[in-house]
């Protein structure tokens, strides 16, 4: 009998056991965004950035406890760029502490929720902040603080939150891309509600799967994740920039999808309502700066399909080729970006061993021939834990009452380098 | 009744298998071609039931014409459900850009199978089409029709001969894919004759020609009923690339329930 072996056998395995118990993982990143044309805004003293250089990193650490009944994450984030220091930033993406039982599921801490269906805008995704910094698309999240109790039923599932705290959106500073003209005094937000960011918010969702449809139903009570701007003055009245103010809304969400055979069929819509005093408030404002600040009660909805071609022309390839609606009341481009936009656009998965995909689309608004954006993203593996990206975001506008006019000139082609380990 | 009528047949099944050789060959006699292919098929699916659950984890080597590999690892949960396919959660280790990606799955006999893909860093679930039967599982040579479970309502049947592989005494079974979806035109499958377990099977593409061929290796017993191989070598013919499966470990009746197969079970999967 070989005792080395043994113990060795035996230690391999208490090791083993060690490791499931913590667990890190993550990627740290290079990014190299160029801009094809000089800021929109630049002036003698301020130049927007035309390359910005990154450097990211978001680890992961997991605890797992009691035979993985409680489960820790402490997931932190970072961002180092060359030129903005508005978006050289960190932040907590996650810290948390999950259990669960057969039929129920509780989370407390900072964590991150994602609801909706649709491609080319999130409209019910409400719960976290945007980390507007990171990317136009709005696609990347601030950690929020809840506790989360979800009931799993028969009947469908209800997800209950309570939201104890705000996070405020992030914004490039005067020397970053995606800015407005006048710069936006992050330092001095304004709130509706008198506790500030320490207002607690709640939000219920029911989602339940029935045959080929999965669908979602949601209400939120609380600030709203998206700023009002109220221009700041200086003496002379002269505006010298923007101060976000976040309103208390009440939102209703729908979201749906229909998945019958190579068919996915997707639609969401919002009703937003706020509190009489902000919009007479704001009614007053516009009539002082002979602006409308567009705040009212609304509905806003997303809607298309996804088509998808698998093995076309003889390859291994899943072609989708997608279209989205995206639907606003306030019906004014200076106040809402989809109020009455289209979305087409196009997507290969080639299936290979480095998992290559692309995709491609165009938003036109239909209310204004010269708006509209094109977008393309690549992403394939170079090695075991390499990760290669390109994407380009070409917004264009002709129209200097849209809101995508202040962006016109801030297309990009980025090129990142994720190495995951 | 219906849950009677099963443990009644299982336990024939059991009954059959304790007797040992007396029943290990079936008796095919004055059966056609296609009767017997289905005979044998019945037996082989009536020889995997009552596994319950189980949970594994799997790596997968892939290889193209130049022996170079790419590594794939994942973590496996699978419930038996009577009267309907699987159900299964997939959580994918390797490559590590997908690690925390869980896939679930419930696959259905008479129609398509429901199927959910979490994303952690969106911590988004998707619901996604099953129609993709043909496309790569993970760039692999498995499609994902080879992986999803033997289901008796999948196939013609037709038994050809009785051959040897690798020394072992075989059925040779022709498999003909009901649905339309298939990217296969037909399958031919050896099981061996003392354990219904497959030991190769050739697939033809749609143009009929020879595209891959699957060999089973390393079987273990598993509740002394379950036959599982703990190696899988699928080779494309045509584009000399491969796939080696190897399964590093493997449990049944670890007590998994239908209600750790949900959306939300998806969501907290690692």
């Amino acid at each position: 009998m070989n005792r080395k072996l043994l113990i060795a056998t035996a230690l391999l395995s208490a090791t083993g056991v060690q490791a499931a118990d913590f667990e890190i993982s993550g990627y740290v990143g290079f990014e190299w965004r160029e801009h094809f044309e000089e800021g929109q805004y630049n002036t003698a003293n301020n130049e927007q950035a035309d390359r910005q250089l990154g450097l990211t990193a978001e680890p992961e650490m997991v605890w797992s406890l009691v035979d993985g009944e409680h489960t820790i994450v402490f997931k932190p984030y970072a961002r180092i760029d060359s030129e903005d220091d508005e978006r050289s930033h960190g932040d907590i993406r996650e810290l948390s502490w999950m259990t669960y039982g057969d039929d129920w599921e509780l989370t407390a801490g900072l964590s991150k929720v994602y609801w909706g269906v649709a491609e080319s805008q999130h409209l019910v995704d409400i719960i976290n902040q945007t980390d507007f910094v990171e990317a136009p698309d709005g696609e990347d999240k601030l950690g929020q603080p809840m506790v989360k109790l979800s009931l799993i039923r028969d009947w469908g599932t209800v997800d209950s939150f309570i939201l104890p705290g705000f996070r405020e959106r992030t914004f490039p500073g005067e020397e970053g891309r995606f800015r407005t003209a006048l710069p936006i005094d992050i330092d001095n937000a304004q709130y509706q509600a008198g506790e500030e960011d320490a207002h607690v918010d709640y939000a219920v969702r029911w989602s339940h799967t029935i045959e080929d449809y999965d669908l979602g139903l949601s209400w939120f009570n609380g600030t709203s994740r998206d700023p009002l701007f109220k221009p700041v003055t200086n003496n002379v009245g002269v505006p010298t920039g923007l101060s976000p103010f976040y309103a208390q809304i009440n939102q209703l969400g729908l979201d749906l999808q229909a998945t019958l055979d190579s068919w996915l069929w997707k639609f969401e819509a919002i009703y937003r309502s706020y509190d009489d005093s902000v919009k007479n408030s704001f009614d007053q404002l516009g009539q002082l700066t002979q602006s409308d600040f567009g705040v009212e009660d609304y509905t806003a909805a997303t809607g298309g399909a996804e088509y998808t071609f698998y093995g076309p022309f003889e390859t291994v390839w899943d072609w989708g080729v997608l279209a989205e609606y995206q639907y606003d009341s306030r019906e004014d481009g200076a106040i809402a970006i989809g109020q009455n936009d289209l979305f087409v656009g196009s997507r290969i998965a080639f299936n290979d061993v480095a998992s290559s995909e692309v995709l491609a689309g165009i938003s036109q608004d239909l209310d204004s021939a010269g708006t509209q954006s094109f977008v393309i993203e690549m992403a394939t593996r170079l090695n075991e834990g390499l990760k290669f990206n390109v994407d380009v975001f070409l917004p264009m506008s002709d129209d200097d009452e849209n809101l995508s006019y202040q962006f016109k000139r801030d297309d990009y082609v980025q090129v990142s380098l994720n190495y995951y380990y | 009744m219906n849950a009677f009528t099963k443990i009644t047949a299982s336990l024939a099944t059991a009954v059959a298998l304790m007797s040992g050789s007396v029943q290990a060959e079936l008796n095919l006699a004055g059966l056609s071609a296609e009767e017997q292919g289905l005979a044998i098929a019945k037996e082989r699916k009536a020889r995997d039931l009552g596994w319950g659950d189980s949970t594994s984890a799997v790596t997968m080597t892939l290889r193209n014409a130049q022996g170079e590999e790419s590594i794939r690892e994942m973590r496996m949960k699978s419930l038996e459900i009577d009267d309907d396919g699987d159900k299964g959660l997939t959580i994918f280790d390797k490559p590590k850009d997908v690690k925390g990606t869980a896939f679930l799955n419930f696959s259905h006999i008479d129609k398509s199978d429901d199927q959910w893909l979490y994303l952690p860093a969106l911590k988004r679930v998707k619901r996604i089409s099953s129609r993709n039967k043909s496309g790569p599982f993970m760039g692999s040579e498995f499609a994902y029709e080879d992986l999803s479970s033997f289901e008796i309502e999948k196939y013609k049947f037709k038994f050809l001969a009785e051959e040897t592989i690798n020394g072992v005494d075989c059925y040779k079974v022709e498999q003909i894919p009901t649905d339309k979806n298939s990217g296969y035109t037909r399958q031919v499958a050896w099981l061996d004759k003392e354990h219904f377990r497959g030991q190769k099977v050739d697939f033809y593409d749609r143009k009929k020609s020879l595209l891959k061929t699957l060999t089973f290796t390393d079987y273990k017993l598993y509740l002394d009923k379950y036959w599982r191989p703990m190696q899988m070598d699928m080779i494309n013919h045509q584009t000399k690339k491969s796939t080696e499966l190897n399964t590093a470990s493997l449990a049944f009746k670890t007590g998994l329930k239908d209600s750790d197969f949900n959306k939300a079970t998806l969501k907290r999967a690692r």
